[in-house]
């Protein structure tokens, strides 16, 4: 199928969804009340790292307004949060997974690591109250660098965890890239610090749970990116309750880029106090509260290598890694600076052998996972950096050097696992080269130079692996999930469609695409087709939106759903039009005797399998509504190029952003307009790693420094440009849509583009080496420094 | 200690009892059931909760409900026509895809409509520059800028 001969797919439809955003009726879960409401709040840690001597309740529980005050004593029966992949260590050891409680059990070891849990009738009182807690800490000395924590004296945060080791784990074989190392003409190195970053979905996470006495059942409304995800884990790992006892609803839910992917311990306290108390209890997280308990993203640190040839050809990659994990592992951190992360390494290029390490340590911060990108921003830093590096150091053109070891030959395997299944790496770094204007650079950076402005132009040629995933190789890898999809499609008795999905759109417009691609096959009108996610009691199963996997896995499941009731709707027709099955074809929303005129309409059809008068009921059953469950055969491969054009004052170190080009390559797109709004989103999310966030502790008391908006610098308008998008297409080649992913690749190409940018710019004044975030002051400091 | 307000909320007078500690965007929300009103941070950084307070662009989490006593307050609700017709603004950011996951959308449209007040011919320049206070974390902004500039045109015709 191609993407544009299926009636709306291939159209920037607009959303379906966008009314009732555009008028206050989204439903997000602050946004719901239950009967007999009452509201939670979190005590939390102040500390970084110290020892409970004792919590002191009973004037909170005298309060005005409370319900009830629990604590980590309290939550008998309750076990720990589980993470979702197992690494097994370069010692063939299983990885250190130390307890994480949902609230503390006699020991905090981030700021913000919830200690007690006050419910009451008011949020207010439920704040008040939670200050009359009294708690007795001893202080303990905390560590929050990742690289810190695995040194010698270090404070010991777990006791299951000694030298703060969670795992030492590698990919690669290591004797062929030493010896490629040992021939080659020149190695390229580099030393990166991937800034640690905070998610910041603006809807901050919320919970509202209750219990049905009757049904003996819990309800939960949750603000989070698979609900079916969140009850498998919540009840078969961590309360012992049968599936089947507890729905999760993610309504309208604002925002994710990874943040929401996760169970958290709130989730777990609130569903159990819920049939402690017998209240329905809300909680909304406080912006401020969500920057010390919101899983963080990135936080790697690295030294990478780059071996090539006379001619810049590269013969080998060697890569050592530590990542932080924070103080405990969320739900897939593990598998974030490992199978997400060394896998990517090759890039688009032919690199024969690579050999990566990684140390993941525990340090007093919030837990680290998944943020958009995932391991994958921080592969494509690693490798566009040493490339540009190279290039640089081999004076190759950035363009070229590229072009030299392009892969070109499809299927792929790379040296890390991985099988590319189709790519055009030439066709996005031309395109982008074109719409980029790169021609007129050498002009462009002469006429800054008059003005006393430095001018870079930076490169980046990703590529992620998307649609997660084949579960056979994630189970083989350590996922103790599958990772298929589900897609129910109903079709009402007068024709009407409703879409299950275990998808979850939380700002992807999943009701608009996934309608569109349901009008394509079934030749129906959009305004009859609805699309229905996140509700564990409609859908029938779900993995969930994260890995850019919504269009490629679950609109599979929606696609082969679809096929099923095609298939059933041809021997109704058979029968209807009294034909053979064989000679019924299905085209344009009708069912037509092939070489008559003697047709049907869907809508007719779907009546006809509900009002089965004249049926073949000996043969098949009544009804119109199949289920389809998808698993890939492989990843998928989104690649493409990013230039970044920026202009740096050496005066103020100031960095501008004056052009932004991304040509990316998503496979078959459903709607542009969607794609480009997420292009223009991740992109904005990578600049602002680049440019300006930044998670910082304090080394000292590990408080986080970077606590509200006032202190994490989040892009606004006006700190970025509007940004030039171009695509090509080479159709994936495993599954029916042709569709790769979109929703990630702008914060995965971006960093890099725009780095090397600032690289590009400040070589002329000797600077070398630049972490991220480029802000003023490290730029203005790293201009004196090469000066002196 | 509680404060009797009187004011008029998208056209409608309302009397209300509130606790004097109570804010603006929650009494909006909990006592007037306008969800669309919603709450991003708690510094008046992020600007998800700007409703129109006199026909002046305001943070309702930097407001006490019973400031605004007496006065006229317009949220997201209070646009569309009675039959459902989008304000042109609204509708502005439906063929712009000016908006993802909608949680910003309602404090970036409220913000839209004080900025064409004040700057009816504003370029993207001053568009960028007057949306600072509003946090989008999906769009890049890029199509919310364009948005503003579409509904200041269809405003103006």
């Amino acid at each position: 199928m191609g993407a544009n001969d299926m009636g709306p797919v291939g159209q920037s439809i607009r959303r379906k969804e966008d009314s009732r955003f555009l008028q206050g009726s989204g439903q997000y879960t602050d946004d719901v009340v239950m009967p007999r409401q009452s509201y939670g709040f979190f005590l939390r840690s102040p500390h970084a790292h110290a020892k409970i001597r004792k919590i002191d309740t009973a004037a909170a529980k005298a309060a005005p307004g409370v319900v009830a005050v629990y604590t980590g004593d309290d939550l008998t029966g309750v076990n720990g949060l589980p993470c979702g992949w197992l690494i097994t260590g370069t010692d063939s050891k299983p990885m250190n997974e130390p307890p994480h409680p949902v609230l503390a059990q006699g020991k905090v070891r981030h700021v913000g690591d919830p200690v007690a849990l006050v419910v009451a009738e008011s949020a207010h009182e439920a704040k008040d109250a939670a200050e009359a807690i009294s708690v007795d800490y001893d202080v303990l000395p905390s560590v929050v660098n990742c690289v810190d924590a695995l040194k010698a004296g270090a404070p010991q945060i777990h006791d299951g965890a000694p030298g703060n080791k969670c795992y030492t784990w590698a990919l690669g074989d290591k004797a062929a890239v030493d010896a490629a190392f040992a021939k080659a003409a020149h190695v390229a190195k580099v030393d990166i610090v991937n800034n640690r970053l905070i998610p910041n979905a603006i809807e901050p996470r919320a919970v509202n749970a209750s219990y049905n006495r009757a049904e003996q059942a819990y309800t939960l409304y949750v603000s989070n990116q698979n609900p079916h995800v969140e009850r498998l884990l919540m009840t078969a790992f961590v309360l012992g309750l049968p599936e089947t006892k507890v729905r999760v609803i993610a309504p309208d839910v604002g925002g994710g880029f990874g943040s929401k992917i996760y169970l958290y311990a709130e989730d777990v306290a609130l569903v159990w106090a819920s049939k402690q108390a017998n209240r329905s209890i809300k909680w909304t997280c406080e912006r401020g509260e969500a920057f010390v308990s919101d899983a963080h993203g990135r936080d790697h640190v690295t030294h990478a290598e780059l071996a090539c040839d006379k001619d810049g050809k590269f013969l080998a990659m060697r890569v050592i890694t530590t990542a932080n994990m924070g103080a405990y592992l969320s739900t897939f951190a593990s598998c974030i600076p490992t199978i997400l992360y060394a896998t990517l390494l090759a890039g688009q290029y032919t690199t024969p052998v690579i050999y990566c390490e990684v140390t993941a340590s525990f340090t007093n911060t919030v837990p680290v996972d998944a943020y958009r990108g995932a391991g994958r921003p921080e592969a494509t830093y690693v490798v566009e950096r040493l490339v540009h590096q190279a290039a640089v150091d081999m004076n190759i053109p950035q363009d070229e050097i590229r072009r030299r070891n392009f892969i070109r030959k499809f299927p792929y395997a790379t040296p890390v696992a991985l099988t590319y299944d189709t790519g055009n790496y030439d066709a996005t770094l031309d395109e982008a080269m074109k719409m980029a204007d790169v021609a007129g650079f050498a002009a462009r950076k002469a006429e800054s130079a008059k003005r006393g402005k430095l001018r870079g132009l930076g490169y980046s040629s990703y590529i992620e692996a998307c649609g997660l995933a084949p579960s056979n190789v994630a189970g083989a890898l350590g996922a103790r999930a599958g990772l298929f999809e589900a897609g129910q499609v109903r079709v009402n008795p007068t024709g009407g469609v409703t879409i299950f999905t275990g998808s979850h759109s939380h700002g992807q417009g999943h009701e608009t695409t996934f309608a569109q691609i349901v009008a394509g096959r079934l030749g129906i009108d959009m305004a009859n087709i609805e699309v229905v996610h996140g509700d564990t009691g409609r859908i029938p199963f779900g993995m969930g939106t994260y890995g850019s996997r919504s269009l490629s896995v679950g609109g599979t499941a929606i696609v082969k759903a679809l096929d099923k009731v095609i298939a059933k709707g041809r021997k109704v027709a058979a029968h209807v039009l009294e034909a053979a099955e064989a000679d019924i074809e299905f085209k344009d929303g009708k069912f037509t005797v092939a070489g008559t005129d003697r047709s049907k309409a869907f809508a007719e059809i779907a009546l006809a399998a509900y009002v089965p008068h004249n049926y073949p009921l000996d043969t098949l059953e009544p009804g119109l509504d199949e289920t389809a469950f998808y698993d890939p055969t492989n990843f998928t491969y989104p690649a493409g190029t990013h230039i970044c054009e920026v202009e740096i004052d050496p005066d103020t170190g100031l960095t501008q952003v004056l052009a932004f080009t991304a040509c990316d390559d998503f496979g078959n797109i459903i709607n542009p307009m969607i794609v480009e709004g997420q292009v223009h989103g991740g992109v904005a999310q990578g600049l602002g790693q680049a440019l300006l966030e930044s998670c910082v502790y304090d080394p000292d008391s590990g408080q986080l420094l970077s606590g509200s908006y006032m202190d994490y610098a989040m892009p606004r308008a006006d700190d970025i440009p509007s940004i030039k998008v171009g695509t090509k297409v080479t159709p994936c080649t495993h599954n029916p849509l042709g569709a790769k992913g979109c929703g990630e690749a702008g914060a995965i190409g971006a960093p890099a583009a725009m780095m090397n940018a600032v690289h590009d710019a400040l070589l002329g004044v000797g600077v070398k080496d630049i972490q991220m975030p480029a802000s003023p002051h490290r730029v203005w400091r790293a201009i004196q420094s090469a000066k002196a | 200690m509680s404060v009797q307000l009187s004011l008029t909320v998208n056209g409608k007078a309302v009397k209300a009892d509130v606790d004097e500690r109570t804010l603006l965007v929650e009494y909006l929300r909990n006592q007037l059931a306008l969800t669309g009103t919603h709450v991003g941070c708690d510094t008046g950084q992020c600007g998800a909760c700007t409703v129109l307070v006199d026909g002046r662009a305001v943070k309702s989490c930097n407001m006490l409900a019973a400031q605004v006593n007496g006065g006229k307050v317009q949220t997201i609700e209070g646009l569309a026509a009675a039959d459902g017709t989008l304000h042109p603004m609204q509708a502005a950011f439906k063929e712009c895809h000016g908006l993802q996951c909608g949680f910003c959308t309602p404090g970036m449209v409220m913000s839209a409509l004080d900025l064409v007040a004040r700057h009816p011919n504003a370029d993207e320049k001053k568009i960028r520059e007057e949306l600072e206070g509003n946090l989008c974390r999906c769009t890049g902004y890029q199509n919310i800028v364009r948005a503003v500039k579409t509904g200041a045109a269809a405003m103006a015709k």
